[in-house]
């Protein structure tokens, strides 16, 4: 296989507090290829911030390595520096837009940065606008923009340097659920259109789900689970990925039923159909639902379901064999 | 009383004032920007000398203008040619007004979002280029209005002046109206003062509000 664009080799991250250390990154390895969105899940206080804050060097690692097309830049310094991270651009949860500068200003500040003649800077950053959508608003001032026309300028922004990575730190995470969506489209569509390799760090499925190609779950520092998407939603193996999917319950003890109770996980082993109805009309039983949470992927249900159990053992044996048969993995939960 | 001594003692006023604050601003501001950037977690950390540099200034800030005045009066008479006058007071006005507006400068650049410095560096500016691209335009309302604060603070200083032959409506209102007790002259030379406090404030709120982007 060809050379990974990026590779972190054993990546690890310790902040001295008082009476000892926090660790951040507890040893993370992981590979991205040339134009693939690779995401990277966790649940906050997972490490994902600073990962990929290590990538462009805005924070440093305290052991370990970070390739870029094979080329260590924690070694880098000055100038080198500067030439790497006009290679990696990034786009933040907060937009960081130049308050004071326009639209048009913010968008040409790197190419200033760099010494391009103002001129093509110019016809450059309209180009960019143009790519975002938001030619009308180059002499507008970030104040007076909505939060998603303000990511739209800070990816424009990152874009002008002409990067081959772009980095997504909580890029959606500030914004309502149809900005998400049309953000993400322009991500998709940037990483198709220019072949820009996209890293996405996010606590929200739905972004992996809708534009990422591989995953890495990050529980505490450490890579729980990594593969394509599809596979870790079908598969999930580890219990960070089970409790991020929603296919277990956060907290097991927390989520004791009243009654007995079975807890039926659909993880994307069946087609969709019926059960529920199917169990109602062959088992011959009343099906009491108490809670059920589950999303759709490729047409396909993920998620738990909790219904109540009936008192007969028989009953009870009827329904998990019926459920099994479909091909559905359940466990009988008690009250305690 | 002669409103000739009161428009010859505001051009002295200003005489002192304005360049005191120019080059109170030539050392205080690059001053005040090393002292962020220095910083630990500044973008060019180097603790040791932010911290020499923040003790010079604590200390000069300490010292109150009229006492510095008098330990100045040899160094002033070096610099300056003589050590009292109009012209020659400019000297410690300036020693002393440049830590404040260094310290000033320096709160001004604090205000800036961290995000958007971090954003500079992401996108791979140089030191220089942040502050002269970043910092210094973002801070650019808080600036203003710091500089407007600190001409006030200079101009109250060059009443001061008098005490070491300096004119001024200041030493004005101390000579005449208070030793000769030509208490109109006093009042006189205290309203023009007044006058001219408010419209440095005044000027200083316009252009703090005309030159900030962030609320329209």
């Amino acid at each position: 296989m060809a050379q990974p664009l990026i590779e972190l080799r054993d990546l690890k991250k310790v902040y001295p507090v008082p009476g000892g250390e926090v660790v951040a990154l507890g040893g993370v390895s992981l590979k991205i290829e040339k134009g693939e969105i690779y995401g990277i899940i966790g649940m906050s206080g997972a490490g994902k911030s600073t990962l990929i804050r290590c990538i462009n060097r805005l924070d440093t690692p305290t052991d370990g390595q970070i390739l870029i097309d094979g080329e260590n830049i924690l070694a880098l310094r000055g100038k080198e520096l500067i030439r790497m991270r006009r290679r990696v651009s990034m786009i933040f949860q907060q937009f960081n837009l130049l308050m004071q500068k326009t639209v048009a200003r913010n968008v040409r500040y790197p190419l200033e940065i760099a010494g391009v003649p103002k001129a093509q800077a110019n016809q450059r950053v309209m180009e960019l606008l143009k790519i975002v959508g938001l030619e009308d608003k180059a002499d507008a001032y970030p104040a007076q923009l909505s939060g998603g026309q303000k990511q739209r300028v800070a990816i424009a922004r990152a874009l002008a340097s002409d990067p081959e990575v772009l980095l997504c730190d909580e890029a959606t995470s500030a914004l309502d659920p149809m900005t998400t969506q049309s953000i993400l489209a322009l991500l998709k569509d940037i990483n198709e259109r220019l072949g820009i390799t996209v890293v996405v760090i996010t606590h929200e499925m739905a972004v992996i789900r809708q534009i990422c190609t591989r995953v890495a779950i990050l529980d505490g520092g450490h890579i729980a689970e990594e593969g394509s998407v599809d596979e870790v939603f079908v598969h999930t193996r580890s219990a960070a990925g089970k409790r991020l999917f929603g296919i277990l319950p956060e907290n097991e003890d927390e989520d004791r039923p009243p009654v007995p109770a079975l807890r039926i996980v659909f993880d994307g082993g069946m087609e969709n159909q019926p059960v529920i109805a199917d169990l109602v009309k062959q088992c011959d039983v009343e099906v009491n639902i108490l809670s059920a949470n589950i999303r759709r992927l490729n047409d396909k249900p993920y998620g738990q379901m909790l219904i109540e159990m009936p008192r007969d053992d028989a009953a009870r044996r009827k329904i998990v064999e019926f459920l099994n048969a479909k091909g559905l993995t359940v466990k009988e939960v008690w009250p305690q | 009383m002669n409103w000739n001594q009161i428009w010859e003692a505001l051009a002295e006023t200003l005489q002192m004032t304005l360049p005191s604050t120019l080059i109170s601003y030539i050392i205080g501001l690059p001053l005040g920007v090393l002292l962020v950037i220095t910083r630990r977690g500044g973008i060019r950390p180097m603790p040791t000398f932010n911290a020499v540099a923040g003790a010079i200034v604590n200390f000069l800030r300490s010292i109150p203008f009229i006492i510095l005045l008098a330990m100045l009066f040899p160094v002033t008479r070096v610099v300056m040619g003589r050590a009292i006058g109009t012209v020659s007071v400019i000297f410690p006005l300036t020693v002393s007004a440049f830590p404040y507006v260094a310290r000033m400068v320096e709160g001004s650049f604090n205000e800036v979002d961290n995000g958007i410095i971090e954003a500079a560096q992401s996108m791979g500016s140089s030191t220089f280029q942040i502050v002269r691209k970043v910092l210094i335009p973002e801070a650019m309302p808080s600036l203003i209005n710091g500089f407007a604060i600190c001409m006030t603070t200079i101009l109250g200083y060059t009443a001061m002046a008098s005490a070491a032959g300096g004119g001024g409506l200041g030493a004005l209102a101390i000579t005449r109206g208070l030793n000769l007790r030509q208490y109109d002259v006093m009042y006189a030379a205290s309203i023009v003062l007044v006058i001219l406090v408010q419209i440095i404030t005044m000027l200083g709120s316009y252009f703090t509000r005309k030159f900030d982007h962030r609320i329209r």
